[in-house]
């Protein structure tokens, strides 16, 4: 009985020790795009102010659309006034490259529970994918952590936004290069990925050919276009050079 | 709009957000994926990125024209160098966004 007894405790004070890590490391983790969320958050909410969305429209959009790109395209479709359809629709295009960063990040949630994938799923977006994806190919993660960055992330993106709108109409507008926080992200995200040479082999072809398709063909599927290009030109050099060594 | 109308929009939105980024990962996660689609899929990430940003470097959004003129392709150079010497992501936006904000005020 006391046995028992000892070995609840003993689960109970590992659990919480794991809890605990997870939590310190993830926010660790999440802090830098905690930090670029916020400008962007609070542009997106300015913007939103500005069209005359109302702040609880503006939390509930945060709440069901985690999405800041296709969050910007809804705010200015809406005010040159769109049909809803076309603005669902253009956040499902908008969303698509989403299935590519999902599928890659299955190769390192093998046999994970569908009930955590679920959870875990609504926080992908191209920053937290970034930064998981680092950390899972160094080793060094596990899948409580990469939620604690996704939900965290969420969190502050919800407040950014909120925030936005209701200080919006202090705001002036370019303020402080706040439209140049989403591309800083971009280039520091992209940095990190930089793991070796098929990696920046892959990364010039994807931004040469995403370059030419942004020019010649309107929409967005230059996004998933030069990406899903890019990898399979990268896949095929690298089992070019490794058959030849 | 009404309560009603932007709920409608709004969980629409979401759905169409929230189902190409669980349907893959839960499908995926219970297959053995063959070594060549691991492999490709390694590639995914440094593809997307550099897919996303490249355009918004080169090229003002609503005209679609090539320029290499843009302050946002000249600040995304030392941004870059920073982001290869310190790793910091924090650093890297709040430099960016400074060095954004001065080319805005002087060109």
């Amino acid at each position: 009985m006391q046995g028992r007894l000892e070995d609840a405790l003993f689960y109970c004070i590992m659990t919480k020790n794991k809890v605990k890590n997870a939590l310190r490391q993830g926010s660790r983790t999440a802090w830098p795009i905690c930090l670029g969320y916020f400008p962007i958050g609070l542009a997106l909410g300015v913007l939103a102010q500005q069209a005359g969305i109302p702040w609880w429209a503006v939390a509930l959009m945060s709440l069901l659309v985690f999405a800041g790109s296709a969050q910007f395209i809804c705010v200015a479709m809406l005010t040159s006034g769109a049909s809803l359809a076309a603005i669902i629709f253009t956040t499902f295009v908008v969303n698509l490259r989403h299935t590519l960063m999902s599928s890659a990040l299955a190769v390192y949630l093998i046999g994970v529970p569908r009930r955590f994938l679920a959870l875990f799923a609504y926080g992908i977006t191209d920053e937290s994918f970034a930064v998981n994806m680092v950390r899972f190919r160094s080793g060094e993660w596990d899948r409580w952590k990469a939620l604690v960055v996704n939900h965290l992330a969420n969190l502050v993106w919800l407040m950014a936004t909120v925030t936005g709108s209701l200080v919006g109409q202090f705001v002036p507008r370019g303020a402080f290069g706040i439209d140049y926080a989403l591309t800083g992200m971009f280039i520091c995200l992209l940095v990190f990925q930089l793991q070796g040479r098929i990696y920046l082999i892959t990364a010039m072809i994807a931004a040469l050919v995403s370059v030419c398709w942004y020019l010649l063909i309107p929409g967005d599927s230059y996004i998933v276009g030069a990406s899903v290009c890019a990898a399979t030109a990268g896949y095929f050099i690298q089992r070019r050079y490794r058959s030849r060594k | 709009m009404t309560f009603s109308e932007y709920l409608l929009l709004f969980a629409g939105m979401g759905a169409v957000t929230y189902l190409p980024r669980a349907l893959p990962l839960i499908y995926l996660a219970h297959k053995k994926m063959p070594q060549w689609l691991i492999d490709w899929l390694g590639l995914i990430p440094v593809a997307v990125l550099s897919a996303l940003l490249a355009p918004s470097l080169f090229s003002a959004t609503p005209d679609r024209h090539l320029d290499l003129g843009r302050p946002e392709l000249l600040v995304a150079l030392p941004t870059l160098l920073f982001a290869l010497k310190t790793r910091s992501l924090g650093g890297t936006v709040l430099l960016g966004m400074l060095l954004y904000w001065l080319a805005g005020l002087y060109f």
